[in-house]
């Protein structure tokens, strides 16, 4: 074993081994500045469901022809559109169109990301006003809906009719009802308390009804509404697994028959209908006192345009945005959805299709978007609230749990 | 240069190559040990520096959704850490994740090794029950999260269904009550660590040589003597490494508390790995996210000081 050979070896290897490290590091370095295609347009959305997915690519193969181009249709579960926006945009990889959950619009929109539509002459013409306020943030319209949903109270017919009960319209009635169909394994109510926005969405309702805003937390009508889910507890028509129950769970419990009534959204429907043998109806969520407006949070999801270097594609990217809410698309998609289309005159042909959900077309004209008063600051609003009704449900007094949320919402950011 | 040594017979040493040769082989040689080492250290240096770093210079930084746009981070001082600090919900999940971690390791660890030692006695269908308490590995933790979701749900679960039936009260609220949900965490926690802490001590129980057994047997040692001057002692390296993977995978846990309790009811399940979630990906506050990150890390690298130490008396 002579030395020369070993150090001439050695030399080669360090070589090679440096070689290797420099282009593992090059690699890992260079940046993804991948070019667009001029022809291929991408729309970004949470359509990972598979009826969902089905019903976009549809829509987005008839735009494509109309417009004569390629749409590309990437979906990545809804908790992730806002991260996979934020990481494309400093890659400057954003996609021409994002879908957006219309409570997630503001926070891209106040980052800077979002091209003002008007601008790009879709025009809100036949859209109700309520409607194009979900979809805008500081007065600028972002975000064209398409459908948009609300929650409503679903209740099962037969057990109603057994039990000689009609469908409550007042917080009182509803109590008195949920307490006389408990019985057995069978809850009178079933709503979601989970501790997610799930929970939070069906809150707004009772909170908003009740004249309660999400400003002021600490008020004593959002207290009241607080107050209201704990007697329902208290009168054990309604489960206290309610605060681990995402709206999900709470159309199972549904359907099983654990629960005589529900709040829920129109996009149960599609399971509901699966079990041919529940007869549900529905109708506008129990008001505090006779004659109050039912007032349900709009949900649903918006169109955007982010804010690309590239404004040739952004005036495509509307074109899209204008094809996929046509009337005919919106119409198509309620209809697959069983969600309420954005535009009146769409609407108004929906609602004739599908007269069993008019409770739910009422109860979207006079619902409200959640971050209209407070935009972007909605998820620190949200995350306060949530800690607050679990803490109330599970002992609590709602004042106190209140009062904190209302400290922690306006000392955060 | 290159001609002269590539060209030299090996077996040819010169005066002059004798003088020379040492020195630049030396050299040589060193730096082919760097070469083998390089890549490991920019591997390292990019994927473990880097992020590190990053973490805590993003600590002190305003980092909004906005930076992503125009790319402005602009340093704030020990705002972020002062605001994680003021809020009551970081001293919480701190204290949760200490009780989360120790309530674990030490029903992971105990039952793993009472379940080890059963397993090393040799009884009909051994092989096969001990396959069958894998299972638990097997399965996906957000899949074991949604399943003891279910079995947990206070009026339709299984467990609370079979309490009825056998007649220990039936309506316990796993989960759905701010006193209860943490214990219950655990314990599906531990239900999913078994099987790991009971394989690699199965393994550790199986290197100790039998001889030492039949002699202390021989010496009328009894069976806690033979447990904790035999077993101990020889399965303590096993030990360490058990008890330190786990207190890892335990001290971040995430995933399992997101899909059984979403840090609910009433935050009472939140610890430092949810707190870093919410911050950063619902809040979309990444400086705060970075805070509670880093203290982490902080908690991990302490540990890891421990082990380290540790091991090096074992050394010597």
């Amino acid at each position: 074993m002579p030395r020369p050979r070993r150090g001439r070896r050695g030399r080669s290897t360090t070589a090679a081994l440096t070689a290797c490290s420099a282009l593992v590091a090059g690699a890992a370095l260079t940046g993804c500045g991948a070019g667009r295609d001029p022809g291929v347009f991408t729309v970004l959305n949470s359509s990972t469901d598979a009826s969902y997915h089905g019903w976009d690519a549809a829509t987005l193969k008839r735009c494509s022809a109309e417009l004569g181009l390629t749409i590309e249709q990437q979906s990545v579960p809804a908790a992730q559109v806002m991260q996979k926006s934020l990481r494309m945009a400093s890659s400057k990889s954003l996609p021409d169109v994002i879908q957006f959950d219309a409570s997630e619009m503001p926070t891209f929109a106040e980052a800077g990301g979002l091209v003002d539509l008007r601008s790009l002459d879709l025009s809100t013409k036949d859209i109700p006003k309520g409607i194009v306020d979900f979809g805008s943030y500081k007065g600028t319209y972002y975000g064209a809906a398409r459908t948009v949903n609300t929650l409503a109270l679903f209740y099962n017919k037969d057990i109603l009719k057994k039990a000689g009960l009609d469908v409550p319209t007042t917080w009182d009635e509803m109590r008195q009802s949920a307490k006389k169909l408990t019985r057995g394994s069978q809850y009178g109510i079933a709503l979601s308390a989970g501790g997610a926005e799930d929970g939070v969405f069906q809150f707004a309702p009772f909170m908003w009804s009740n004249g309660g805003d999400e400003t002021d937390l600490a008020g004593p009508k959002v207290a009241g509404a607080l107050d209201y889910w704990k007697g329902l507890i208290k009168d054990r028509s309604l489960s206290r697994s309610t605060v681990n129950w995402t709206q999900a769970d709470v159309n199972d419990q549904f359907m099983a028959g654990n629960a005589a009534m529900m709040i829920n959204g129109p996009w149960q429907v599609e399971t509901l209908n699966t079990k041919k043998n529940l007869h549900w109806g529905i109708a506008q969520i129990p008001v505090p006192n006779t004659g109050d407006a039912s007032v349900g949070p709009l949900g649903g999801a918006v169109l955007t345009v982010p804010k690309t270097e590239d404004t040739g594609r952004q005036k495509t990217a509307a074109k899209i945005i204008r094809c996929m809410s046509s009337e005919r698309e919106q119409i198509t998609y309620a209809r697959n959805s069983w969600m309420v289309p954005a535009n009146e005159k769409a609407a108004a042909t929906w609602r004739k299709e599908v007269p069993e959900l008019d409770a739910l077309a009422d109860q979207v004209a006079t619902a409200r978007s959640r971050t209209a008063k407070v935009g972007a600051r909605w998820s620190s609003v949200s995350l306060a609230l949530q800690s607050a009704f679990q803490s109330a449900l599970t002992g609590q007094s709602s004042e106190a749990a209140l009062k904190k949320a209302q400290s922690r919402a306006t000392s955060g950011n | 240069m290159s001609t002269t040594t590539a060209t030299a017979p090996a077996v040819q040493r010169t005066a002059v190559q004798k003088r020379t040769d040492p020195a630049r082989a030396r050299r040589r040689r060193r730096l082919g040990q760097w070469g083998f080492i390089a890549p490991a250290v920019v591997f390292m240096l990019l994927f473990f520096g880097y992020p590190l770093v990053r973490n805590v210079v993003m600590s002190f930084q305003d980092f909004s959704p906005s930076t992503f746009f125009d790319g402005k981070s602009p340093f704030n001082g020990a705002d972020n850490w002062s605001k994680v600090f003021h809020d009551d919900l970081f001293g919480k999940a701190l204290w949760h994740t200490i009780v989360f971690t120790i309530g674990s390791l030490i029903g992971q660890f105990g039952i793993g090794l009472a379940l080890a030692a059963f397993f090393t006695k040799r009884f009909p269908l051994n092989g096969f029950l001990r396959s069958l308490i894998l299972l638990p590995w097997l399965v996906p933790m957000v899949v074991s999260g949604i399943v003891w979701r279910r079995i947990l749900d206070q009026d339709t679960g299984v467990l609370n269904s079979f309490a009825e039936v056998i007649g220990l009260g039936g309506h316990t609220p796993w989960l759905t009550s701010p006193g209860m949900a943490l214990f219950s965490v655990i314990m599906v926690n531990i239900w999913i660590g078994i099987p790991f802490n009971m394989v690699i001590l199965y393994g550790g129980l199986q290197e100790i040589p039998k001889e030492l057994y039949e002699a202390s047997s021989l010496d009328g040692a009894s069976a806690w003597r033979t447990f904790r001057s035999i077993t101990l002692p020889l399965l303590k390296p096993v030990i360490t490494v058990v008890l330190v993977l786990g207190f890892m995978s335990t001290v971040k846990i995430l995933d399992l508390i997101l899909a059984l309790t979403d840090g609910g009811p009433a935050d009472s399940t939140q610890t430092l790995g949810t707190l870093t979630y919410q911050n950063s990906f619902v809040q979309l506050d990444f400086g705060a996210g970075a805070v509670v990150g880093n203290v982490l890390i902080l908690i991990s690298a302490v540990f890891a000081v421990f082990y380290l130490r540790a091991n090096r008396s074992e050394g010597k």
